[in-house]
């Protein structure tokens, strides 16, 4: 009798199971280019944020190299995206990640152009204080448009802190943590893609398209 | 209809799932931070809630007493999934600022609440409104809630619409007044706890004023009387 009831019961489940992970996969394989497309446009809008793209005419989401360098931050590898115009080397899109912030992880993506200086610097993900920390975002101040057109000229360039420091860098009031955070790790980023600009560009290509 | 009547009232008012089951806290305390969240979580909950009433109320005649459980999670994590995945295709600007959350509607009480309640013992379009009401009752707290805590934290309503309905929603924004810096306490989590607690606190306040005006209206004035027993 017991077994019976089991036997069925469990018929009725496997049913279920079937019937619902059968319209979950078949809803993903709907979804699954749209979802593609979208996290492509995504990214070309991000990475067209910090470098115009006047400035590049390769397909740069398809064109990119990893690195685990410790000046980009922990959990590596970063992805460091190659843009270049007329097949000659016009700046290194970084995404690094600072673990200094004042909770958790701060991602960001920083555009060096081959003269050395930034292009642009966005942050991309983060989780500090609502009202505080988070003015490093470009929907809420403009701060991070500081960092364009200037450039890292030496390992420990003193400009490159926030004004406590310093540096030429605002803080903001009740947060210093944050933007010294990011001021710091761009630097680090930046000096890193100075350093290795043409070592980075004959490294093969990790995302996929041949040049 | 009068039924209809009544799952309306009780879904929006008198059993609302976020003021009186105190159900999905969770999620709605979590996203009630913009408007614009709140609209986008009220309504892939309502989704959520609607299609797992009927589903639930279409099979409930071969679902055994003993495994119904496990089948309407199977069912629930189903939808949740499959709205999940719509809102990463259509809606990708509000799927990022909703994140974790979405996911999230799973544990949402309110939805296996209401598939164990109602609709494992009700037809299948009663089913389908129950979810609607009680879906609709989630979603207005939520905008209540996520109104309340914008306008007190940003100064703003409906900040970032564009990403739930296009970018014509830009239009919507209201900038109400500005400050130099934020009122913490209603963006962060606590604030959803303290606004929550007064919107409790309206409900009940509003209850006993309805309830203090029908006791005036139909009880007639008694003769008063002596007390005549206890008298030791």
């Amino acid at each position: 009798m017991i077994v019976q009831s089991m036997y069925k019961n469990g018929l009725i489940l496997t049913a279920f199971a079937l019937a619902t992970t059968g319209s979950v996969a078949l809803i993903q394989t709907i979804t699954a280019e749209r979802i593609a497309e979208q996290e492509q446009q995504n990214l070309v809008k991000q990475l067209n944020q910090v470098l115009p793209q006047s400035n590049y005419d390769n397909v740069l989401y398809k064109d990119c190299v990893l690195s685990n360098a410790p000046e980009l931050g922990p959990k590596g590898p970063h992805t460091i995206y190659r843009a270049m115009m007329n097949n000659q080397p016009t700046a290194l899109l970084i995404r690094h990640i600072t673990p200094r912030g004042y909770s958790g992880n701060i991602d960001i993506l920083t555009a060096v152009m081959r003269d050395e200086s930034i292009s642009g610097v966005r942050i991309t993900r983060h989780e500090e204080t609502p009202g505080l920390g988070d003015k490093v975002e470009l929907a809420r101040s403009d701060w991070v448009t500081t960092f364009n057109g200037l450039t890292v000229k030496t390992k420990d360039d003193a400009d490159f802190a926030v004004k406590k420091d310093g540096g030429q860098f605002d803080q903001f009031t009740g947060a210093t943590i944050t933007p010294r955070a990011v001021v710091d790790s761009v630097k680090e980023a930046t000096w890193y893609a100075i350093q290795h600009f043409d070592e980075l560009f004959e490294a093969d290509n990790a995302c996929g398209a041949t040049r | 209809m009068s039924q209809l009547k009544t799952l309306m009232k009780e879904g929006v008012w008198g059993n609302n799932p976020a003021l009186v089951q105190l159900l999905g806290l969770c999620p709605l305390l979590a996203v009630s931070s913009t408007v614009t969240n709140a609209l986008g979580l009220g309504i892939a909950t309502l989704l959520v809630l609607v299609g797992s009433n009927v589903t639930v109320s279409l099979v409930r005649e071969w679902v055994p007493k003993e495994i119904r459980i496990p089948v309407f999670v199977m069912i629930i994590a189903a939808f949740v999934t499959i709205i999940q995945l719509l809102m990463n295709a259509y809606t990708f600007g509000l799927y990022q600022s909703l994140g974790i959350f979405i996911p999230l509607i799973v544990t949402n009480c309110a939805i296996i609440g209401r598939a164990e309640a109602f609709a494992s013992k009700n037809n299948a379009l009663l089913s389908a409104w129950d979810g609607i009401m009680m879906g609709l009752g989630f979603a207005m707290v939520l905008l209540v809630l996520g109104a309340m805590r914008e306008v007190l934290g940003q100064g703003t309503l409906f900040d970032g619409a564009n990403l739930l309905l296009g970018e014509w929603a830009t239009l919507l924004r209201i900038e109400l007044f500005t400050f130099d810096s934020q009122f913490l306490v209603a963006i962060l989590p606590p604030g959803a706890f303290l606004g929550l607690g007064l919107l409790i606190a309206g409900k009940n306040v509003i209850d006993e004023q309805i309830k203090a005006k029908a006791v005036t209206v139909d009880t007639p004035e008694k003769a008063p009387r002596a007390r005549v027993t206890n008298l030791t």
